[in-house]
């Protein structure tokens, strides 16, 4: 596998600075590697977008970050920890070496500004060098490869739809053709013609400006087709990661598992869509086990009383799962009555 | 400019209103007082100065509502607001237009240096929730909560009487004589002083929290994220992201709020007897002068108006969405 | 006088501060929530002092307040605490008897002014279409014409102004804010699927108005109540000291004008405009905050971030907006933070 360009490690945050902060984030490890597309998903509220917020700093207050670290690396290859970095650090780092594209197209630009400035302001404060021209021209290519003509420059984010304003993000994040590509749902506010084109756009620009993509959203099958590797999100914590094919074949935990019941299979004869039952977890009163246990269908006591870690399972495959129905010392100790079948394959 | 046209097309219906407010004023009210004054000055007035009091004050009861309110128009578009009681046979029209230009250099100038100083404090003290400027905080509200009036006495006692510093008092030093001098202007100003300061002071406050709060739900717009995920200095993050988004509508609650404000600073011109509009209004309060008070209420309205299609001009400059055909 | 809004009849709870967080928690009811604002806390003190002094005042001043005596322009001393005026009325007095009135004054005009608001409001918001239109227009030229010259050329043509009539002239005239802020709430709230899904039942449209409307108005008709309340005590003491109200009727603003006139302030009286303009200060304050405790009710954005600034810097916290802060307990970087962590820093700019 390609050297890592951002690693996230043992990453705490909590909402609220009092004495009795809600833990949305609990010690979340992931790593992405040059060139990869990875997929991030979860229920809403399970932390994903807290994820990439917190990883550029970018959390707003009441958001605080408690620990852990995010190294990156830049173009030359110099890694540093973001949450180390100081104020001036961290703004030039930003843009140039990891770009974000955020849900909401339609409030993701200024809209007093045209397109074209909001464009350049990015580029010029990163690379104060540059003449106004040669950012009008970088400004009007960039639209260009987002299949918009250059003459929208001069247009004010009301004239633009939706999908339009989505693509200009996208030309905006790919300004300085940063290292890393954060995107939070950058489709679930457009229809699904729009979603597909999108993405196929990110995807060819990907492989020609060779950048690595952090795709997070809530629909897995959508993943499964543009990801390399998925990790799966609950409660803030990661529970289970591997490749695409192994999470959409072979999922390991019984929430991926649920997940990918509640969606409809891309290939293959139809099956009836499952959901999974509950609720989401209140993350203020998570109890000391694991905190899927409660909407669980195995559920053993273990599972209630000791929080599992995200390891290789007990099948010793390259992928992690933090469940106990795949801990190598339980199942050997026979606690467990045999993995059930849909997890088993 | 569809956006401009049909903000003046509400004022000129706001005028339209207010003038027809002024007319119907004295008609509900018993009109007893103006009879009785009317019988006083029998003989002093003459028979035209009458008959416009008469269609003022709506004392012809022989016409048709109707009529009186065609011949009230008439009159009006004839610059005709009768005749000052107190001031008598001085026309209403005249002492107003000597009053007006004085309350457009004090309050007019203070309300915009209040509005710029304190949308320029509430960004600041927006911008930096959290932070020793949340403290300015309880100080402005203190401001927003006295009478302006207050402030005034509170401003003559300290600076005028006990520390002498400015005149308690009067417009220019009444030893001059008004002139184009430098003399002259400077005595203007060196009476203006105080009060524009006690105008500003009091009324800043509403600005500088109408924008703090502007800022903070501003902040958290996805757009200043997205400024600040580029990098951008933090100048241009507040200034070109936060700050220019946030004014827009506290240029348009200015637009609103200036009615208020403009009746608060005016009885600031009562306490420092400045003579304004405001002052003429209070001498016609307490001289029971009808028409004139009629007139200056007339006058505030139609100048507040005329303010706030300036504040919509500025809107529609400042928002590219107004300026959108269609 | 009673407490201004429905919301704060609840004993104040007792519990772990956690009413600013901007998590919101399921289940707890909002008027709990309003209690523990502090802000709101301070504003109901003061506004229930004020309010028992209004109902308890004529009892428990010293003097008559217009009793003369031969302590002609006294300063504060032992017998007349707040001094005495220019024909040795005691001053205290007139502050504590002329509470009555203020309050009165600003609790009739702020439910004359809101009920007319919630009425057009509600209305135009609720029928739409032309009705809509024509209210708003009604309620924004009242919003563009000045209102206190407006209640000063009304009140100044009255036989009588007194206390109720200046009451009812302000309430007329100033309910439009609250209009227009509720027009635009039931708008939004038109749309909600439980007004919809009335709708389609059959509800008839008075009985959608008073169950599921107003109900969810509730705290914006609360906080344009406290606003008129603020304005109408404003003005009503701004009448009262240009002398259009009869200077017979003992409120703050008859005490300011009694001093104006009697140059209180060229001869260094200060005792006999200070304390009146306190007053109307602090009830003033008292009404704002309550109205801030409503605001960052309805608008959690507002909420200061839960702790004291104070707090926040000992434990090493700068809650800024795109720049997370960050505190971490043991390993690498703890006491980085804010420091070099690598040596390529192209730039030397210094957070302000």
């Amino acid at each position: 596998m390609s050297e890592p360009v951002l690693e996230i490690r043992d990453l705490h945050v909590d909402y609220g600075f009092g004495d009795d902060p809600t833990h949305v984030l609990r010690g979340v490890d992931l790593t992405l590697h040059r060139g990869e597309v990875l997929g991030l998903a979860g229920e809403s509220g399970c932390g994903k977008s807290t994820l990439a917020y917190a990883a550029t700093r970018l959390l707003p207050p009441p958001g605080l970050i408690t620990g852990g670290e995010v190294w990156l690396t830049d173009r030359d290859g110099r890694r540093s920890d973001v949450l180390g970095l100081t104020d001036a650090q961290l703004r030039a780092a930003r843009w140039r070496d990891v770009a974000i594209v955020f849900q909401g197209a339609m409030s993701s630009l200024n809209p007093v500004f045209r397109i074209g400035r909001q464009l350049t302001d990015g580029i010029r404060a990163h690379r104060p060098g540059l003449s106004p021209r040669d950012l009008e021209a970088r400004a009007a290519e960039l639209l260009e490869m987002v299949g918009i003509s250059a003459d929208r420059l001069r247009a004010y984010p009301h004239q633009l739809s939706g999908g339009m304003r989505q693509r200009v993000m996208i030309a905006m994040a790919l300004a300085l053709e940063p290292q890393v590509l954060l995107m939070d749902e950058p489709t679930t506010a457009l229809d699904v013609v729009m979603q597909r084109q999108i993405l196929e756009q990110i995807m060819e620009l990907r492989d020609r400006l060779g950048f690595s993509v952090v795709l997070i959203t809530h629909d897995v099958s959508l993943l499964v087709e543009v990801a390399d590797r998925i990790a799966i999100m609950y409660a803030g914590e990661i529970v289970e990661e591997a490749t695409a094919q192994e999470v959409y074949r072979r999922p390991r935990h019984p929430y991926s598992s649920g997940l990918l019941g509640s969606f409809p299979p891309l290939h293959g004869p139809r099956r009836e869509l499952s959901g999974i039952p509950g609720a989401p977890p209140d993350l203020q009163r998570l109890g000391a086990g694991c905190p899927f246990a409660p909407r669980c269908p195995h559920a053993m006591d273990v599972c209630r009383q000791v929080r599992p870690v995200l390891g290789p399972p007990s099948t010793g495959e390259d992928r992690r799962v933090a469940c106990h129905l795949h801990d190598a010392d339980l199942v050997g100790a026979g606690a467990s009555s045999g993995l059930p079948p849909e997890l088993a394959r | 400019m569809r956006f401009v046209l049909r903000r003046a097309a509400f004022y000129l219906f706001t005028a339209w209103a207010a003038i027809t407010i002024n007319f119907f004023v004295p008609r509900l009210l018993p009109g007893d007082p103006v009879t009785a004054l009317m019988g006083r000055m029998q003989g002093r007035i003459d028979s035209n100065a009458e008959e416009s009091l008469r269609v003022l004050f709506g004392l012809d009861q022989d016409m048709s509502l109707w009529d009186q309110y065609v011949h009230y128009w008439q009159m009006l578009l004839h610059g005709d607001l009768g005749l000052s009681f107190t001031h008598f046979p001085t026309p209403v029209a005249d002492i107003v237009t000597q009053a007006l230009p004085w309350t457009v250099g004090l309050v007019g100038i203070a309300t915009v240096i209040a509005f710029l100083l304190g949308t320029a404090v509430g960004t600041g003290i927006g911008w930096r929730r959290g932070t020793w400027a949340d403290s300015l905080l309880p100080i402005t509200t203190f401001f927003s909560a006295v009478p302006y009036f207050w402030l005034g006495l509170i401003a003559i006692a300290v600076f005028a009487v006990n520390l002498g510093w400015f005149p308690s008092n009067g417009s220019y030093d009444r030893g001059m004589v008004p002139s184009l001098s430098w003399e002259f202007v400077g005595s203007v100003i060196y009476y203006g002083t105080l009060p524009a300061l006690t105008i500003v002071v009091s009324s800043i406050s509403g600005w500088i929290l109408g924008m703090r709060n502007m800022m903070v739900t501003v902040s958290s717009e996805d757009y200043v994220t997205v400024a600040h995920a580029k990098g951008l200095p933090a100048r241009a993050v507040v200034v070109g992201y936060a700050a220019r988004n946030a004014i827009l509508p506290q240029v348009s609650s200015f637009a609103l709020a200036l009615g208020f404000v403009v009746g608060g600073t005016l009885v600031m011109e009562m306490v420092f007897s400045y003579q304004g509009i405001g002052y003429t209004l209070y001498q016609a309060v307490s001289t029971h002068d009808y028409p004139l008070m009629q007139a200056c209420f007339l006058v505030i309205t139609l100048s507040v108006l005329v303010a706030n299609l300036v504040a919509d001009l500025a809107y529609a400059a400042l928002d590219p969405r107004t300026r959108q055909e269609g | 006088m009673a407490t201004s809004t429905t919301a704060i009849e609840v004993a104040a709870p007792t519990g772990p501060d956690d009413v600013a967080q901007g998590v919101a928690r399921p289940g707890r009811r909002p008027r709990l929530l309003f209690l523990r604002n502090s802000k709101a806390l301070v504003g109901i003190v003061i506004l229930v002092f004020f309010g028992i002094l209004a109902v308890v005042g004529p009892w428990i001043a010293p003097y008559d307040p217009d009793q003369v005596s031969t302590a002609l322009l006294q300063p504060p001393s032992g017998a007349h605490w707040l001094g005495t005026d220019h024909t040795g009325r005691d001053i205290l007095s007139q502050i504590i008897v002329g509470t009555r009135g203020v309050l009165v004054v600003g609790l009739v005009a702020g439910l004359g002014a809101t009920a007319l608001g919630v009425i057009v409001g509600v209305t135009a918001g609720f029928v739409g279409g032309l009705g809509d239109e024509g209210l708003s227009a009604l309620s924004n030229v009242f919003l563009v014409i000045p209102q206190l010259p407006l209640i000063i050329i009304i009140a100044a043509q009255l036989p009588s102004a007194g206390g109720i009539t200046v009451a009812l002239v302000i309430g007329v005239t100033g309910w439009a804010w609250g209009a227009r802020v509720l027009r635009a709430q039931t708008l939004s709230l038109r749309k909600r699927d439980f007004v919809e899904a009335a709708r389609a039942t059959g509800e008839r449209t008075w009985r959608i108005v008073l169950a599921e409307v107003l109900p969810n108005l509730t705290a914006i008709i609360a906080a344009g109540f406290v606003g008129t309340v603020t304005f109408a005590v404003l003005s009503q003491v701004t009448l009262a000291f240009i002398g259009i109200t009869p200077v017979s009727e003992w409120n703050w603003g008859t005490i300011l004008f009694w001093a104006q006139n009697n140059l209180a302030l060229q001869r260094g009286a200060w005792w006999w405009f200070v304390p009146a303009g306190l007053c109307i200060a602090l009830l003033g304050m008292a009404l704002t905050l309550i109205n801030f405790g409503i605001d960052e009710l309805v608008n959690p954005r507002l909420r200061s971030t839960g702790m004291h600034a104070r707090t926040l810097r000992r434990r090493g916290i700068r809650p800024r907006v795109g720049f997370t802060p960050v505190v971490r307990p043991t390993g690498p970087g703890v006491r980085d933070v804010g420091r070099p962590a690598l040596h390529h820093a192209p730039h030397t700019e210094e957070e302000r």
